[in-house]
Parts: structure tokens; C-alpha cells; sequence
């Protein structure tokens, strides 16, 4: 329907004649100032290309003029950063406890380098200023599965718990129930007797008849790791029983439910992600979030293994 | 079946087509439900199956009732009734999915149930992304390109059948899409995560659109061809190329959803991106341009401010939409040079974006006051200035110094949802609400008053969402580079993650708003469609001595 062009009544402006279902065309020019920005964008855009890398080639592409590679600059301001930090993460690696303890710049340096990693790597499951959660041990308490001296601290950092490391801290705890070594009313006893040496049997009165019959189990089947008394021995990693703090949960429930499986949790070892400093940092930082202990010995040495650098 | 349907006889090549074409569908479908390997696939085969037979029967019923009356004077209005119901109901399903998503990442403790795993959020966030642009979207796009092309060309769908064809097999991807992604199955591709098989019938029912609209456009009784016309086919066109390259893959067996891309590494995710940014090019700007161009000086009853404005930002927009891409990768493995492209193409795309807005806006001049008294224009009126926000805020995002702060935060959700629930979302409830009463022949929308409260609601709800989200990214942003004295870094990832829990319960409380909105309209839409009268018409809102002469 190419029809007339005809002059619209409001604005005055002429149509271009065409008209679909009603809908009529102005022929209005284009706004100067969308076309003057449009110029102007495909201008800086050829300067940006001119400047900088821009267009493929057959098998290389135009440098541009400032010869710019945002690769080439994140490495160097991450050596640059690393430098800056280099000098303290090596005072750090060579620092026992009592050094970090002696210097106010160095136990700066440690707990923010700590913090920083401990965020990124540990927070997650070890939860926030290491409260812990079901499974994952507390660190802000003065309960140590595996010891809590820096030197023991940062040991288990470096191996990991059951992790893929040749010396590793391991322990197994049986699956009493599931792999069928104790029935279950052998279980309920040993529960009961296990709650009775526990500073848990004020809370969940066990049952006396029970947790007699459980002695004799718990000298048969964890005495030997867990101490006759239940002190636990963190020489082979057997928690504490005396206490009335459980890794799996302290109801009468969880409790039963831990001997019947004998869960078993994994952290990886670090010795390979990070160097020595800043694991130091590291075990420094996990060290004063509550319950580090005094080192019985100096720091071991370092590891023979030359050690990644930080990410 | 609508009697609509069909202008020839019933034993049109067309039924016979589309009835192999059912039949093959059936037949593998029954087939990879009984050599499926695993319990996902043979639920997706079953319910193709299932799908299939409807088809098979609705087809047979339909031929049963004998010749049809010929009908090749009309326009078929019935495909496009349906599109509308079907995008109304897509509509807030996705948007309910949306809502859902927004309170999972709100209180990730209480909606997070370990043993359902189908609500897990990996597995509802595609469900939701797909229902709003593909499901809702999509069903828009169909249902408006259907109606536009037979108006401004003066001529009949083309095809008999086939727009039914095209309706039913794309309801059967949505389903396909959605019970997958609950299933567990997806391709891991955004916005594309659709399994092989379904890709292939989609790539098959997409053909068949372009082909109805190419044969209407063929058909015309116009001798030019109105440029929203020009936008539905470069949407139908790329979107085909888009799909089909994005998706080369091969399947590991004939009876399993799982397939390897053809593509691997940075190329990979290069046409990823490149799939993904021009979903949003032509899918989500190029389509409902489409849609703008014939609904607001429709509604407005006003001429289109410039031809030759739209000539020129059409083809911009077309050119250049496809190199933008990259902007998606930068400070990646992609090569810089890739990443300059990307982000110069973007910056040189603005204007080309910003030419729909000013002949969308400008259309309105001579009728400025009409957005006193007609909200459904208003709510058009209204997704043409969010589509100039986001079109403007897409290109300063494509900057890549302001990228490196915005990337990966939810900055990105933000600037998206101002253009879905802004751009795409309020044009398609504009044309919704024009076409309800004029396919189900009623004089008016049943309540204006329903439409005010619609607009003010979803409005306040897109305000809530996007500042929130601005905030919540910049923050995140902001927080991620932070470094301390001592060059270590500042926060934790997950310090950012608990700040971002205020904004998470806003972003979800915008999405309630913008839900309750849609449920008004579907309700709105249901009592004009079935022609109750509106409401300043009603007797009781009749002074009793009125005369019975109606006013106009």
C-alpha cells in the first residue's frame, strides 16, 4: 500500500507513504546527536585497536602500539607482591613459637597471613574463628585430637588427616555395628558405659546395669586407644571420652551411632600448596584461636619436599 | 481442535507430514524407553512417548471431523489464542521458579531438603531461566510474530497446519527442558542445557516456524515488508544458526542424554558466549523489537517516529550484536585480542540499541497524555526506558577495567533482570494485554484499575530487585579485591557471601511483587477473555436514570 506521502497533523512531519494494519511511518532524519555518539563510539573503538591487541591474523594477531598484555602484567604484580611478603614469610618459616611470640611485627605478619589462608582453605568446613561443625573438630577449644602445640599443629597441617600424603596422621576407629563386631545391645552398653566415664553422665544419666555390662567391652575393644580410663591418646589420635565434647555429636543417639560406624573424617595435606612460611602462618594462626598448648620441643624441621608457592 | 485450523482439506500434505513426522517421534521414543541406560532418559523417552500419542490423537480427531469450510480469507487467530495462554502460564511458572530460587539463596538453610534432590537450586535455576525466556519468552514471540505477520501483510498464516505444528512441538521442548533439568540432566551449557535429543526437536520445530513466517511474509499483500517483520526474522533466522552451532555434539549412545560439545577448552566456551550473548541479541532485544515495533504506535495510535531510523539501527544491530560476545570472557583464558573485539563491538553497539528506544519513546509524541489514561501503554512505554537502562549498562559492563570489578557478582543478575522483568517482561504484558481483547473480540480490557495495579506492583518489585542486586554486586566486588596492609586479602570468599544476605531477601521480595503482578493480570486476562464486561461498564456502576444510550 504505497500510497501518498501525506504530512502528519501533530508534528508535521511527512510520512513515507507506506501504511501496514494502520501503522504509518514519519520520515524523520536521524537524531544528530545518536549519530554523532555512534561516530564517536566506532572512533575510540578504532583508536582502542590501534592501541591495543585487536584484530586475528593468519597466525598472530595486531600487538597494537602500546604492545599491552594483561598477562604479562597480573605475573609481574604477583611477583611483585609475592616480594614484598617474601621477606617475612622467610623470617617466619625460621620462627619457633617463643620467636613469633618475641616479635609484635612478625605475629602481625603471621596472624594476617593465617587469617588470610584460613579463610580461603579452612573456614569452610572448620567454620568461622574455627568453631567447628558435626565431624569437623573445634579449634578454638583446648581439645586436640592430634595435639596442639604449634610444632603439633602445624604438623598435622603439613601431612593431613587420612589424607594422600606418605606420613599422614591415621587412625581407624572400627565400625562396631555395621561391621557386625559387637551386637547391637553390645553396642547400647558400651554407649552407656562410654557416657558413664564421660563428664556427659550427669547430663544423660546412663544406665547402671547397662554401662556394667559395657566395662568389660570397652577394655576388650577400646581401652587399647582410647585409654583404660578414656583419657584418650593423641599418640594414635584417639579423642578424648572424659570430656563432654564429641566430634560426632553428644547426644545418647550420636554417641551410638559413632561406635556403630566408626566415621572417620578426611583433611587434606597442605605440605604441597603451600611453603613453609605460610604454613607456619598458618598453624600459628589456628594456634591462638583458644586452645594452643605450649611446644614440649622445638619446631621440626622443614620438610625435605621443596614447597609450592602460596596461590 | 480449533476450527480455525487448517484452510484446505483435512488431508493436506501437511497433516500427512506431521504425522510421519509424530510417528518417527513416537517410534524412537518408544525405543530409547526400552533400551534407555539409565532411569533419567527412560523417564524423558516415556514422556515424549506420552506427548507423542496426544499429538497423534489431537492430529487424528482433527482430520476425523472431515473437510473443513475454506477459511484462506481469515487470519488464523486460534495458534495465537493458544500462544497467549500458554505464554500467561509459562509465565508465572517461571516467575513462581524464580521467586522459589531467590528465597533458596535468601535462607539456604531452610529450603535446602538433602533427600529431594529435583529441588536442589543447580537444578531449578535452568528450570527457571528456561521457563522465562524460552517457555514465557518464547511463547511470546511465537504468538506475536503470528499475529503481527498476518496483519501487516494482509495475508493468512501460511502452512495449514503447521503454526499448530510449531505451538504443540514447542510446548513439547518446554516440557522436554523442564522435567530434564528436574531429572538431573543437563548439558551444562547456559541457557543451553538442553539434552541432544531435544535440541534436534527443537531445531526441527524452529525450522518449521521460519518457514510458516518466510511463506506468510511470501504471501503478503503489502509490497514492503514493516520492519517488525524485518526483527521476528532475524530472530527466527539466528537463532537457528545460534542453536545449531552452539549444540554440535555427539552423544555417547542413542539411548542416553549424555553427549561430548564438538567443541573443547576456550573455543568451547567461545561459542558458549557467542550462543549465549545473541540469545539476548536476538532473542530477547531483536524479537521483542519485533514486538514494540507494531504494539506502541498500535496502542499509541501514533506513526513510527523514523523509517529511516530504523533501517539503520536494525542493521547496526544485526551486525554488530554478533561480535559482542567475548565481552562475557574477559580476564580469561580467551586471547586479549578476542576480549578487544568483544568489548569494542558492545561499546560501538549502543547507539544501534539506543535507535529502537528513540523510535519506540518518539512514537509516543502528539500522544504523551494517553500515559495519564492508558496503563497497558504506559507499561510499554515504561520496558522501552528500561531497555535503553540495560542497553546502556551492558556496554559500560563490557568495559573491561569496569568488568573486572562486575564479572562473577550480582551485578550481572541485576543488570539482566532490569532487562527481563523491565525490558521483556513489561513489553510482552503490553502485548498481552492488547491482544487478549482483541482476539477474544471484546471491547475492553475487563479492569484498567487491575492494569494500575499490576504496573505498581511489578514496578516497585523491579526497583527492589535490580538496586539490591547493584549494591550486593559492587559490594561483592569490591570485597573480593580488598587486600590488606600486609598484602593479604581483606575478606574470605564466604565473608562475602554472608554480607550478600540482606539483598538476597530484598532481590526475593522484588521477585513476590513482581509474581503477585503476573497473577493479577492472568486474572485480569481470564475475565476479559471471558468477556465479562469491564467494570466502569457494568449496570450497577450506571446512574439508575441514564439514559440508554451508550456514550460514544
Amino acid at each position: 500500500m504505497a500510497g501518498e506521502r501525506e504530512r502528519d497533523d501533530i508534528t508535521g512531519t511527512e510520512t513515507t507513504g507506506h501504511e501496514w494494519d494502520g501503522i504509518k511511518e514519519l520520515d524523520n532524519p536521524l537524531p544528530r546527536w545518536w549519530l554523532y555518539i555512534f561516530y564517536a563510539c566506532i572512533v575510540a573503538s578504532v583508536i582502542y585497536w590501534v592501541l591495543m591487541p585487536a584484530w586475528p591474523l593468519a597466525n598472530s594477531y595486531t600487538k597494537g602500539i602500546l604492545d599491552w598484555s594483561d598477562r604479562d602484567n597480573v605475573a609481574v604484580e604477583i611477583q611483585k607482591l609475592r616480594g614484598a611478603r617474601a621477606p617475612m614469610f622467610a623470617r617466619l618459616a625460621e620462627a619457633s613459637a617463643a620467636d613469633i611470640a618475641a616479635d609484635p611485627e612478625l605475629q602481625t605478619f603471621a596472624r594476617a597471613a593465617g587469617e588470610a589462608v584460613f579463610g580461603d582453605y579452612c573456614r569452610t568446613c572448620h567454620g568461622a574463628g574455627g568453631a567447628g561443625a558435626p565431624g569437623y573438630p573445634v579449634l578454638a577449644d583446648d581439645v586436640w585430637i592430634w595435639g596442639g602445640s604449634l610444632s603439633e599443629i602445624e604438623h598435622t597441617l603439613r601431612v593431613g588427616v587420612r589424607a594422600d600424603h606418605p606420613q599422614t596422621r591415621f587412625s581407624q576407629m572400627p565400625a562396631f555395628g555395621r561391621d557386625g563386631l559387637l551386637s547391637p545391645r553390645e553396642v547400647s552398653d558400651v554407649t552407656e558405659y562410654t557416657i558413664s566415664i564421660s563428664a556427659a553422665r550427669t547430663r544423660l544419666a546412663p544406665d547402671a546395669a547397662a554401662a556394667g555390662r559395657g566395662a568389660a567391652i570397652y577394655d576388650a575393644q577400646c581401652a587399647i586407644c582410647h585409654g583404660p580410663s578414656g583419657a584418650g591418646d593423641r599418640s594414635v589420635g584417639a579423642p578424648s571420652l572424659n570430656d563432654d565434647l564429641w566430634l560426632y555429636g553428644g547426644s545418647r543417639d550420636e554417641i551410638r551411632r559413632q561406635i556403630e560406624t566408626g566415621r572417620a573424617g578426611v583433611m587434606p595435606a597442605w605440605e604441597a600448596r603451600f611453603d613453609a612460611g605460610t604454613l607456619r602462618a598458618l598453624a600459628y594462626y589456628v594456634h591462638e584461636m583458644g586452645g594452643g598448648e605450649l611446644d614440649a620441643a622445638p619446631a621440626p624441621t622443614q620438610s625435605q619436599a621443596p614447597p609450592a608457592a602460596p596461590e | 481442535m480449533n476450527a480455525e485450523i487448517g484452510g484446505r482439506k483435512a488431508w493436506g500434505g501437511d497433516a500427512l507430514a506431521i504425522f510421519v513426522i509424530i510417528l518417527l517421534g513416537a517410534f524412537y521414543a518408544l525405543w530409547g524407553a526400552a533400551h534407555a541406560t539409565d532411569r533419567a532418559f527412560a523417564i524423558q523417552m516415556w514422556t515424549a512417548l506420552a506427548a507423542f500419542v496426544a499429538g497423534g490423537v489431537m492430529l487424528l480427531f482433527f482430520i476425523g471431523a472431515g473437510p473443513r469450510a475454506d477459511d484462506s480469507g481469515k487470519y488464523a487467530n486460534g495458534v495465537i489464542k493458544a500462544g497467549v495462554i500458554a505464554s500467561m502460564f509459562w509465565g508465572v511458572a517461571g516467575f513462581l521458579v524464580g521467586v522459589i530460587i531467590a528465597a533458596q539463596l535468601a535462607f539456604p538453610n531452610i529450603l535446602y531438603f538433602e533427600d529431594l534432590g529435583w529441588t536442589n537450586f543447580g537444578r531449578l535455576r535452568p528450570l527457571h531461566t528456561s521457563a522465562v525466556i524460552f517457555a514465557f519468552g518464547g511463547n511470546v514471540l511465537i504468538a506475536t510474530s503470528f499475529y503481527v505477520v498476518q496483519r501487516t501483510c494482509r495475508a493468512r498464516l501460511a502452512g495449514g497446519l503447521w503454526p499448530w505444528f510449531v505451538f504443540w512441538g514447542y510446548q513439547l521442548v518446554i516440557v522436554m527442558a523442564g522435567t530434564g533439568y528436574l531429572l538431573g540432566i543437563t548439558q551444562g551449557r547456559e541457557y543451553a542445557e538442553l539434552p541432544w535429543y531435544t535440541d534436534i526437536w527443537l531445531t526441527i520445530v524452529w525450522v518449521a516456524y521460519l518457514l510458516v513466517f518466510l511463506a506468510t511474509i511470501w504471501r503478503r499483500e503489502e509490497k514492503h515488508i514493516y520492519v517488525a517483520n524485518w526483527f521476528y526474522l532475524a530472530f527466527i533466522v539466528t537463532i537457528a544458526m545460534l542453536h545449531i552451532v552452539n549444540n554440535l555434539a555427539i552423544p555417547v549412545s542413542f539411548a542416553s542424554w549424555f553427549s561430548y560439545s564438538a567443541f573443547a577448552g576456550v573455543q568451547d566456551a567461545l561459542t558458549q558466549w557467542w550462543y549465549g550473548h545473541n540469545a539476548v541479541g536476538f532473542f530477547l532485544t531483536a524479537g521483542f523489537l519485533g514486538l514494540m515495533y507494531y504494539f506502541i504506535p498500535k496502542q499509541a495510535e501514533r506513526p513510527v517516529y523514523s523509517y529511516r531510523l530504523s533501517i539503520i539501527h536494525f542493521w547496526a544491530l544485526i551486525f554488530l550484536y554478533i561480535w559482542a560476545g567475548p565481552h562475557h570472557l574477559h580476564y580469561t583464558a580467551l586471547p586479549q585480542w578476542a576480549q578487544t573485539l568483544g568489548f569494542t563491538f558492545s561499546i560501538i553497539l549502543w547507539m544501534p540499541s539506543w535507535g529502537g528506544m528513540i523510535n519506540g519513546l518518539m512514537t509516543l509524541s502528539g500522544a504523551w497524555d494517553k500515559l495519564r489514561t492508558d496503563p497497558v501503554l504506559r507499561m510499554m512505554v515504561v520496558a522501552v526506558a528500561f531497555y535503553g537502562m540495560s542497553t546502556f549498562e551492558g556496554p559500560v559492563m563490557s568495559i573491561r577495567a569496569v568488568n573486572s570489578l562486575s564479572h562473577y557478582t550480582d551485578w550481572t543478575i541485576g543488570h539482566v533482570h532490569s532487562g527481563a522483568l523491565g525490558w521483556v517482561g513489561y513489553i510482552s504484558f503490553g502485548a498481552l494485554y492488547c491482544l487478549v481483547p482483541w482476539l477474544w473480540k471484546r471491547k475492553a480490557l475487563f479492569s484498567n484499575a487491575l492494569v494500575e495495579w499490576h504496573f505498581w506492583l511489578s514496578t516497585i518489585g523491579i526497583v527492589l530487585y535490580i538496586t539490591s542486586m547493584w549494591v550486593a554486586g559492587v559490594m561483592q566486588g569490591l570485597m573480593w579485591r580488598a587486600y590488606n596492609e600486609l598484602g593479604f586479602l581483606e575478606y574470605a570468599f564466604v565473608e562475602s557471601v554472608e554480607a550478600m544476605n540482606p539483598y538476597y531477601i530484598i532481590r526475593a521480595l522484588g521477585g513476590v511483587l513482581f509474581l503477585l503482578g503476573a497473577l493479577v493480570m492472568a486474572y485480569n486476562l481470564w475475565r476479559t477473555a471471558r468477556g465479562d464486561a469491564p467494570a466502569h461498564e457494568r449496570e450497577t456502576d450506571r446512574p439508575a436514570q441514564a439514559a440508554p444510550v451508550a456514550a460514544e
